[in-house]
């Protein structure tokens, strides 16, 4: 019964997003108030039967309900109840309704938090959004329905992934699709924006906050499949260039892009079109992404189970969103004027700059992950494009970037005095190269380049970061004064930034000083690596809730004292029967250390994997202090106060005058 | 087609072990050689691992070969076109350098050449009013009223 | 004018996704296609006092059929195979792969034997010097020793009729 009110709920959505996707942008377009406001109505009722119908999914998973065909296929009695409600969204048809959810989820948010917009914008933006809820929901409906029963019902299911059975894989899929579908918001305002024929700064001040947000969520979701991938996969990888985590990349660039863009949007009216085309290319990546993961087209390890069927309808879907969107654009974006002038050296032209940088990155990634396509489609032959070609081309254009993260709020807007700040920062150059030749010098070896050069970057992105807070302090009383009065969103900059100097260091220290030893080690046989040393204990038998294991001991020490017991398993899982390493892993602000178990080898010996992995955590502590940085920024008071006032939207025709 | 390769990697068991077979290697600039060729080269029935990670019997054999070829003195070269003479440039994580894939590695610079260039036009085109003419103590009030124009208008 | 850039990449891009979606990404190609086949001198499966080598086929067009007793697919064009064979059409030779003597002559045992021949592969190298990457393949071979096409993955009917029978006939037309 209740998958079947489960589908009905589904179905209703529909229908709320039928209605949500079509009167209120008629209404916008023809003067229909009351059709504008079908809009509110709709969008609420649609997120209410969304919500029914995920709940009814996951009490199927709950009570082990395997007349539903879904349950049967990725659930099992003796899997753990935190794990029965993951696997809701743990394959193709539950993590689309979990896709649908949250996207009616923003729809309720946009409905709740959009006193400042004007009715006519609002109703276009949930008009948009009600469109992109209508292909979702038809194609669940139509190709992906988690509701289908199974019959005759198996008296046990064929169980969740072990690959799944983690905590953090648990989070990271939701997580991610609060990032991806929160930019479908960015993206509906811009096309508001544009059908209206209104893009002043009050658009982009209203943009912003829900793009931040939706970028906090992708960065967090992102960092947790990274970190996932490390302690989970047991080589102790945090990147891979998979196609998939390609295709959550590529919108986190461009949503990075958008961010600033945005900001000079606001701030200076500049860069109207361009911030419209960035909100479009945001979501539209999403969308792909969405596309290459479940169509089959590119191998990946996060495939879903592909169907050609369904890759057809989400291309077909993809086609028209990101068609129409950008037919709407090549039509009404020649119209938009923008009001500010600027020169070559000035802060707009640097956040240009910068957007060139990310959206060229986001391009070449795109790029090597077609590739392979592009030639076997006419029929060139098959290549693989992997981590040796995305590394050479992503780092030297991040390079720039972070050179310019920390300066460009030294530059002026409009016109910056290029002597002003070669005096600000004639010192900073030769102080970050010597920090860094220092640091690199003193714990690891000089004769490492890249090492070098990414540690001073490091030193000048926060030593940059401090003068231009200092700048700004020393114009105040007291420095306690000056710090009180900068804005949540100057800090949260100034975090984001120091994010990427954190991240910075950790990737260059971690890939260039990490050691790893194979060995084959017998009962009380250890192995060196650098200060530290491993003695295996032995290895014995334990049971899980759904697996069996074989646990090894390990002890770690440094100058004689014990640093760490690791107890890596080799696990079976009953139902599915693969065989996963989980590695053990002594976690530290400034190192790692990793045991996996490999074979058994003759007698009681295995071979075994260790690691010492420096400074690796750095890598996901600046994921996390950019999300810090996100934070901030939509704490600033700004966005607050704007939801008190109505501010009506300038049409082109009062821009035009002005 | 996809069911019999499924077939083939349920034998092969889909699970996530790290390949460990311990290697001697009469030189260390052997075993840094070694080591890296496997990262780059892909497995071909774990498609989505390098030959270094994969547990699949075929990558097992083929680091044999490339173990065998490294270790007798061979150059990576060498190894590299073993496994491409066998199995095509699909090995290869890095792609080639050849004309089909010129387009590959030349795109990010050119695109980054054309990114150049569309800022180098908006810039012009943005730059086109014209200045009034003001005198130096005007330029200084100027100046001072921008930086704290500039310290309200924050982040 | 510019302005209709994106939309046209973007059309570009959505046309090789199409295309995309009739593709097989897993499937790799063969760069043996027109060379001659790797040579190897292994003992025969049910004979090891035997041995077979790409000469014992030259002069003819010949299937060479890749599998094992442990591979599931393998189990699955059996049928095809030894319904072929049959027909006396063109003549089989199999590459055991990584298997066991005993398992591997159980199995035809069992199922049929619609090789000639079939070579005892043990660890896998003549395999690896083929490009066997996925068993059961099939290689056509034609008169002068040069492989003519692979198919990876199970012969079905449809297979033979669409891929390998033409092309055999067409080879063993030529002189």
């Amino acid at each position: 019964m209740t998958s079947e009110l489960g589908h009905l709920a589904l179905i209703v959505a529909l229908l709320m997003a039928i209605l949500q996707g079509t009167f209120p942008l008629a209404g916008a377009a023809l003067g229909v108030p009351v059709w504008m406001s079908v809009g509110r109505a709709a969008g609420r009722a649609q997120f209410f039967f969304l919500a029914v119908a995920f709940a009814c999914l996951i009490d199927s998973f709950i009570v082990n309900d395997f007349s539903v065909r879904y349950v049967a296929e990725h659930s099992n009695s003796d899997l753990p109840l935190y794990y029965r409600i993951a696997a809701t969204w743990g394959a193709h048809e539950g993590s689309m309704l979990l896709w649908a959810v949250i996207l009616g989820l923003w729809t309720f948010a946009v409905t709740v938090f959009s006193n400042s917009l004007s009715e006519e914008f609002l109703a276009r933006v949930l008009g948009v959004m009600g469109l992109i809820s209508v292909g979702i929901l038809l194609f669940i409906l139509l190709t992906s329905n988690p509701f289908e029963r199974l019959v005759p019902m198996p008296s046990d299911g064929g169980d969740l992934n072990p690959l799944l059975q983690d905590f953090g894989m648990t989070i990271h899929p939701p997580m991610l699709y609060m990032g991806y579908v929160g930019l479908s918001v960015a993206f509906s305002f811009a096309i508001a924006a544009l059908l209206g024929g209104s893009l002043d700064s009050a658009w982009a001040r209203w943009s912003r906050p829900w793009t931040l947000v939706a970028w906090i969520f992708l960065t967090f979701g992102i960092v947790l499949g990274s970190w996932w991938a490390y302690y989970e996969l047991g080589w102790g990888g945090w990147w891979f260039w998979d196609p998939v985590e390609n295709a959550s990349f590529m919108p986190w660039l461009v949503a990075t892009a958008l961010l600033h863009s945005l900001a000079v949007t606001e701030k200076r009216g500049a860069f109207k079109a361009w911030t419209v085309l960035l909100a479009i290319f945001a979501f539209s990546l999403s969308l792909l992404g969405t596309f290459l993961v479940r169509s089959g087209v590119l191998t990946s390890v996060h495939a879903f189970a592909s169907d050609p069927a369904r890759g057809l309808f989400i291309l077909v879907f993809l086609a028209l969103v990101v068609g129409s969107s950008l037919l709407i654009y090549a039509l009404k974006a020649p119209a938009i004027r923008d009001t500010a002038r600027y020169t070559l050296i000035s802060r707009e032209n640097l956040l240009l700059l910068n957007n060139v940088l990310l959206v060229t990155a986001a391009a070449s990634i795109l790029l090597g992950t077609l590739y392979p396509l592009i030639l076997d489609a006419m029929k060139l032959g098959k290549i693989s494009v992997g981590p040796p070609y995305f590394s050479s081309v992503f780092a030297p254009l991040m390079a720039p970037i972070v050179l310019l993260a920390g300066i460009a709020p030294l530059f002026a807007w409009r016109e910056a005095s290029m002597p002003k700040l070669i005096r600000q920062l004639r010192w900073l150059a030769p102080l970050s190269l010597g920090l860094g030749i220092a640091s690199t010098a003193l714990f690891w070896s000089l004769s490492d380049i890249k090492t070098l050069a990414g540690l001073s970057m490091a030193f000048w992105l926060v030593g940059s970061a401090g003068i231009s807070l200092w700048n700004r302090i020393r114009l105040r009383e007291t420095a306690l004064d000056g710090l009180r009065s900068q804005s949540p969103s100057f800090y949260g900059m100034t975090l984001a930034h120091i994010g990427i100097a954190v991240f910075l260091v950790g990737v260059v220290l971690s890939s260039s000083y990490s050691e790893e030893k194979i060995v084959r080690l017998a009962p009380g046989d250890t192995v060196q690596l650098g200060s530290y040393t491993f003695t295996f204990k032995g290895v014995t038998d334990v049971v899980g809730p759904n697996f069996k294991a074989q646990e090894g001991s390990f002890v770690v020490e440094t100058d004689g004292k014990a640093v760490a017991h690791l107890n890596p398993q080799k696990r079976i899982y009953k139902v599915q029967r693969n065989t996963m390493t989980e590695a053990a892993i002594e976690p530290g602000l400034t190192r790692d250390l990793y045991v996996a178990l490999g074979e058994p080898m003759d007698g009681a010996a295995w071979s075994v994997r260790v690691y010492y992995k420096p400074f690796i955590r750095w890598i996901w502590l600046g994921g996390l202090l950019m999300m810090a940085g996100g934070l901030c920024s939509v704490a600033d008071r700004r966005y607050r106060l704007a939801s008190l006032k109505t501010v009506e939207p300038h049409t082109s025709a009062a821009m035009r005058k002005a | 087609m996809k069911s019999w390769l499924l077939g083939w990697l349920l034998l092969l068991g889909t699970g996530s072990s790290p390949a460990v077979e311990v290697r001697q290697f009469d030189d260390p600039d052997k075993q840094t050689r070694y080591e890296r060729l496997i990262e780059e080269l892909r497995c071909l029935v774990c498609q989505n691992q390098s030959l270094a990670d994969s547990d699949a019997d075929l990558a097992r054999d083929l680091r044999d070969e490339v173990y065998g070829i490294i270790q007798s003195g061979q150059s990576e070269e060498e190894a590299i076109r073993f496994l491409t003479d066998r199995y095509g440039d699909f090995v290869l994580y890095r792609p080639p350098v050849k004309p089909i894939t010129i387009l590959l590695w030349l795109g990010p610079i050119l695109a980054l050449l054309g990114g150049g260039l569309f800022l180098w036009l908006q810039a012009r085109r943005r730059a086109t009013e014209t200045d009034l003419e003001l005198s130096s103590s005007e330029r200084e009030r100027l100046e001072h009223l921008r930086q704290r124009l500039e310290d309200k208008d924050n982040a | 004018m510019r302005f209709l850039i994106p939309l046209a990449v973007f059309a570009v891009m959505v046309i090789f996704l199409a295309i995309g979606l009739k593709l097989d990404p897993r499937e790799v190609p063969s760069p043996l296609i027109g060379k001659p086949a790797p040579t190897f001198n292994l003992p025969q499966v049910a004979d090891a006092g035997q041995f077979l080598s790409p000469d014992s086929f030259k002069g003819q067009v010949a299937l060479v059929n890749v599998w094992a007793s442990w591979c599931v697919s393998c189990r699955q064009e059996h049928p095809v195979l030894v319904q072929l064979a049959r027909q006396n059409v063109v003549p089989i030779y199999g590459l055991n792969y990584k298997d066991q003597r005993e398992a591997a002559n159980g199995w035809l045992a069992q199922f049929g034997n619609p090789y000639t021949a079939s070579a005892f592969d043990a660890d896998g190298r003549v395999g690896i010097n083929w490009g066997v990457y996925g068993v059961p393949e099939t290689f056509v071979i034609d008169k002068a020793g040069l492989i003519r096409h692979k198919h990876t993955g199970p012969v079905t009917p449809e297979v033979l009729e669409r891929e390998i029978l033409p092309l055999v006939r067409q080879l063993q037309g030529e002189p």
